[in-house]
């Protein structure tokens, strides 16, 4: 058995996935770099945003979901922009509607638009309500387990703590509270947010994180498309490398090679 | 008559469906959601749904994000 045999799909709210990857399509140059972009990332879930369609321009104007089509990708729409449940609730009905009945949404709901740090009460307060309505929730949180938890608990599909700030690039700045909830879950955790370079990835999924989410870091690298391929394949190493099960840590030095038959013995 | 759209006022002759209102913002076949006084309006129901005057509607559309 190779090291791909040992990887299963993974599932998220009755669907199962190939991919670890999951990729929004914000901050791209033009529709076709997205294409391109999210293409090489290899992702099969795919986030947007639900914005007012601008009146009075041209209607013919190329859209989102030509470039990323519903047939071929998994769309997760976002709350993005968000500050209250209400707002939050509203906008999973628009995509709902938007997309035929689809029920998979991502719910975020923001504290301030400095930190874009999730407000986690009405997040839990936006989840309940959405959860009742027979939306599937993959939920943005903070890496506080207890509210992690109640997310879960709530019936939320996965939860998803940020590595850090949206778009700041720092990677994972809490792993030992990354660690605590991916003990406690019985809920898919993927990392949203944060993740600045592949290394950041592969940590996510050294972990045992069943994917991470990103935008910022391929659309913000100097070369998206190279950037969405190094990511697929950190993605995939970080998972391999957490089912191998790493070596342990040693305070001292372990030769590889034998110290028997030297030719200073 | 007057309708909010998209958080503008927008005057409108007679009383026109959604779906009239969808076709003349050159709108129809489009993939659009539409929400009238915060209440989704299924695209089934755009033809044998009209506007009152005062109505808040929302038309929104998928566009990119994280």
């Amino acid at each position: 058995m190779t090291d791909r045999h040992l990887d299963q799909p993974w599932c998220v709210a009755g669907r199962e996935f190939t991919s670890r990857l999951l990729v929004g399509t914000g901050k791209y140059r033009d529709l076709d770099e997205t294409a391109a972009a999210v293409a090489a990332s290899g992702a099969e879930i795919v986030t947007f945003a639900v914005r007012r369609t601008n009146l009075g321009q041209n209607a013919d104007a190329p859209n989102l979901l030509d470039a990323v089509s519903p047939e071929r990708y998994t769309l997760l729409p976002n709350t993005a922009g968000c500050y209250t449940a209400r707002d939050a609730v509203r906008t999973c009905k628009l995509a709902r509607e938007l997309l035929d009945g689809h029920n998979l949404v991502k719910l975020e709901v923001l504290g301030d638009d400095k930190t874009l740090y999730p407000n986690v009460v009405e997040t839990l307060k936006a989840a309940d309500e959405l959860v009742r309505d027979g939306f599937d929730v993959m939920v943005y949180t903070s890496d506080d387990p207890i509210v992690a938890k109640e997310l879960e608990t709530l019936g939320c599909s996965a939860v998803m703590p940020l590595g850090s700030l949206i778009g700041s690039g720092h990677g994972l700045l809490n792993p030992a509270s990354l660690r605590v909830i991916l003990e406690n879950a019985e809920v898919p955790v993927l990392v949203d947010a944060g993740i600045g370079t592949a290394s950041d990835a592969a940590l996510a999924m050294e972990m045992g994180c069943a994917g991470v989410l990103m935008n910022s870091a391929i659309a913000h690298a100097r070369h998206p498309v190279v950037m969405a391929g190094a990511m697929r394949k950190a993605i995939e190493a970080g998972r391999e490398a957490f089912l191998a099960e790493r070596m342990p840590r040693r305070a001292y030095a372990e030769a590889s090679s034998p110290t028997q038959g030297r030719i200073t013995d | 008559m007057q309708i909010q759209l998209n958080g503008e006022r927008r005057d409108l002759d007679g009383q026109p469906t959604i779906s009239d209102l969808v076709t003349t913002l050159g709108l129809a076949g489009r993939r659009i959601a539409v929400e009238v006084n915060e209440e989704i309006v299924p695209r089934s129901q755009h033809a044998a749904t009209r506007l009152t005057e005062g109505d808040r509607v929302e038309v929104v559309h998928a566009i990119g994000g994280g």
